[in-house]
């Protein structure tokens, strides 16, 4: 089995003593990440990412990697304990999860969440492990118009899926690659969209500006503003005795398990949909296949079981398409690719032939990474909960203090300190007036392969555009773009059909 | 909110008008054999942020968004307080960083915000003040080599550095 042998050559670089640490470090602060109201595994990834350069890219990722599955598990803390979903992720996980920390039963969610959590993350690190290296195969035959192609792909997507105001998701994407356009030409070499005709902007804007602008300085603003009001947090009492009991109960779930962790994976691969849709996708049909549906949102262990193993094996599903395409499946696999590519990485499916180590390291981490964050989870509750009661006073003025820092560090020029804020700022604002901003981030990623790809297909048929279709793989992408592109035009037709057909009574 | 809404549809308008005329420095045009100029993706990216900005603007007239419906204020007044202190103490923290440097600035700003936001004791504002400048020169300076800016409190790192690198 090749396969195998690659794995085992990855658990032998996750072993070794510092990567081993790192995995172990990056779940605890993932865990603690998470626990935190408004944080989720985006905004740990975005503000930790400058802290990785000093270790070599392969324990780079790992560490990352750690932060986002701790901070997948960490999320489902503050959902039950506070009622306040830690990361959009959890936010499913509060529908049951509130109701039974209400009855008294907190330490069983926390402990079904931590379960479902390590089902979700082994299922589909398997399923990774069997689906990455063939479709890596495949993806090393794509030329420039394939790549275009995917990414054209991924921009529909987020529209297809994105929120109900598709103007402002479209806008959100068109800044982001606007943004990405900063610098210089890469085809011709001339200076480009020097705003202001400030030197800055001559080394481009590096993404990291906008994601900590984005995830670190906007985020909170957001959280001050959201967390003004007195959170109530239920009691939680620990005992072995009880764990046991609840375990016993978990272990009844296992269908739903099993069903939330393979739903997630797929979910999880299509780029954009990330793990948020897959675990209310979840909820939903461990709702209406139960025996039971009116014990949903009364606090029925299902019904925390079905997101959170959902979301854990979403997550691992999301990195499925970074690593095998360079597409990004959510905001933080996007951040992971900005990495790669700040590391010197090139991501893509060339990274399985040139980077193997690099690979099967993180393969190899995420089966640690998720063993390591079941037990520090569980082992960790009391202190988690401890965290929940730290005043945001304190925590806020040194994240600010990260993002400032951590802003700077990868350039070195205070330029980039200014941009993070007014970002930050802009924002805010914005997010206030429900501009979805993920898609701004992804495609402030992303940017820097569509175009190049276009343009370099583009000479090679001399200018002639039919050659994005001709090709066979290329073109069955680019229709199923066109088509989702096209979706929300066929939805806003179809809902004026429904106004027209039936307003008779009405008006 | 109304009022944000369309403010906000207008502002990024101006900034799309405004990527569309420096886009047309480099060539806009499709040049023959060789497919779109350097400027064409952004300046067609500036027209398409502009139809979005139109749209929005068009919905808000019409009331078709929830937030042209919304009668709710964009910002309270304890928002704007808190927009207006944390945002302002933020843009001073970076002001200040390019005359006194990281490692005065960061303290200073932990200091008013601890203590003047969050109204914690003295102790703890000075631990957190303390703790953090501290941990970042060993982390950035000393483990990663990235120097931070120091503005013209930089002889006072040299000593530091001379025992350390």
């Amino acid at each position: 089995m090749d396969i195998l042998n690659l794995l085992m050559g990855g658990f032998a670089i996750t072993f070794e003593p510092l990567n081993l640490g790192l995995v172990i470090f990056g779940c605890t602060v993932g865990l603690f990440i998470g626990a935190m109201p408004g944080l989720g595994s985006v905004n740990g990834v975005a503000i930790l990412l400058p802290m990785t350069f000093l270790v070599p890219p392969t324990s780079a990722v790992i560490f990352l990697a750690a932060i986002y599955y701790g901070a997948m598990y960490g999320g489902a803390i503050s959902s039950i304990m506070l009622g306040i979903p830690g990361a959009s992720t959890a936010v499913a996980t509060t529908f049951d999860g509130r109701p039974m920390a209400l009855k008294g039963q907190a330490d069983k969610a926390l402990i079904a969440a931590a379960v479902a959590s390590f089902v979700g993350g082994s299922i589909s690190v398997v399923l990774f492990t069997g689906f990455a290296p063939l479709l890596a195969e495949v993806a090393l035959k794509f030329g420039p118009p394939e790549q275009f192609a995917l990414m054209l792909m991924a921009f529909a997507t987020f529209i297809g899926l994105g929120g109900d105001d598709i103007p402002k998701t479209f806008f959100s994407i068109m800044i982001g690659l606007a943004l990405s356009a900063v610098g210089l030409d890469i085809i011709s070499g001339e200076p480009r969209l020097i705003f202001f005709d400030l030197p800055g902007f001559f080394h481009g804007i590096n993404f990291l500006v906008l994601a900590i602008g984005i995830y670190g300085i906007g985020e909170m603003l957001w959280t001050v503003e959201v967390s003004k009001g007195n959170v109530e947090m239920s009691k939680a009492t620990v005992t072995i005795a009880r764990t046991l009991a609840a375990l016993k109960d978990i272990a009844k779930t296992w269908k739903t398990m099993l069903m939330g962790s393979v739903l997630g994976y797929f979910v999880g691969i299509l780029p954009a949909a990330g793990a948020t849709p897959g675990a209310l996708m979840a909820y939903g049909i461990a709702k209406s296949t139960a025996k039971d549906p009116d014990s949903f949102g009364k606090g029925n262990v299902a019904g925390v079981v079905a997101p959170e193993s959902a979301n854990n094996a979403a997550s691992t599903g999301s990195m499925l398409p970074m690593l095998t395409l360079g597409i990004p499946g959510s905001p933080t696999t996007a951040i992971l690719l900005g990495g790669m590519v700040i590391w010197g990485l090139e991501p893509g499916p060339l990274l399985f032939v040139q980077h193997e180590e690099f690979v099967w390291g993180l393969i190899a981490s995420l089966y640690a990474a998720n063993f390591f964050a079941l037990i520090i989870n569980i082992a960790f509750i009391p202190a988690f909960i401890m965290v929940l009661k730290m005043p945001f006073t304190i925590l806020a003025p040194i994240i600010f203090c990260l993002c400032v820092v951590g802003g700077y560090v990868p350039t070195q020029d205070m330029h980039d300190v200014w941009l993070m804020l007014i970002f930050g700022i802009v924002g805010y604002l914005m997010r206030k007036l429900d501009y979805p901003l993920a898609p701004a981030v992804l495609a402030i990623v992303l940017g820097p392969i569509a175009e190049p790809t276009m343009r370099q297909s583009l000479i090679g048929s001399h200018g002639d555009i039919t050659i994005f279709f001709t090709r066979p793989i290329s073109g069955a992408i680019m229709v199923v773009a066109i088509l989702l592109l096209l979706m929300p035009l066929i939805k806003i037709y179809k809902n004026r059909n429904k106004a027209n057909g039936g307003p008779e009574k009405t008006v | 909110m109304r009022r944000a809404e369309l403010v906000m549809a207008l502002c990024l308008a101006a900034f799309s008008v405004y990527l569309m005329i420096k886009s047309m420095e480099l060539p806009v045009g499709w040049v023959r054999g060789e497919g779109p100029g350097g400027g064409a993706f952004p300046f067609w990216l500036g027209a398409g942020m502009l139809i979005c900005c139109i749209a929005i603007i068009v919905r808000w007239a019409k009331r078709t968004s929830v937030q042209s419906q919304s009668t709710e204020p964009f910002m309270d007044k304890d928002t704007l307080r808190m927009f207006i202190t944390i945002g302002g103490s933020l843009t001073v923290m970076i002001g200040a960083i390019h005359v006194i440097g990281v490692y005065f600035a960061l303290p200073l700003f932990l200091m008013f915000y601890l203590r003047f936001l969050g109204r914690h004791t003295w102790r703890l504002t000075a631990a957190v003040a303390v703790a953090v400048p501290v941990f970042t020169f060993f982390f950035f300076e000393i483990a990663l080599l990235k120097t931070l800016p120091k503005g013209f409190t930089e002889p006072l790192f040299y000593p530091l550095y001379d025992m350390f690198l």
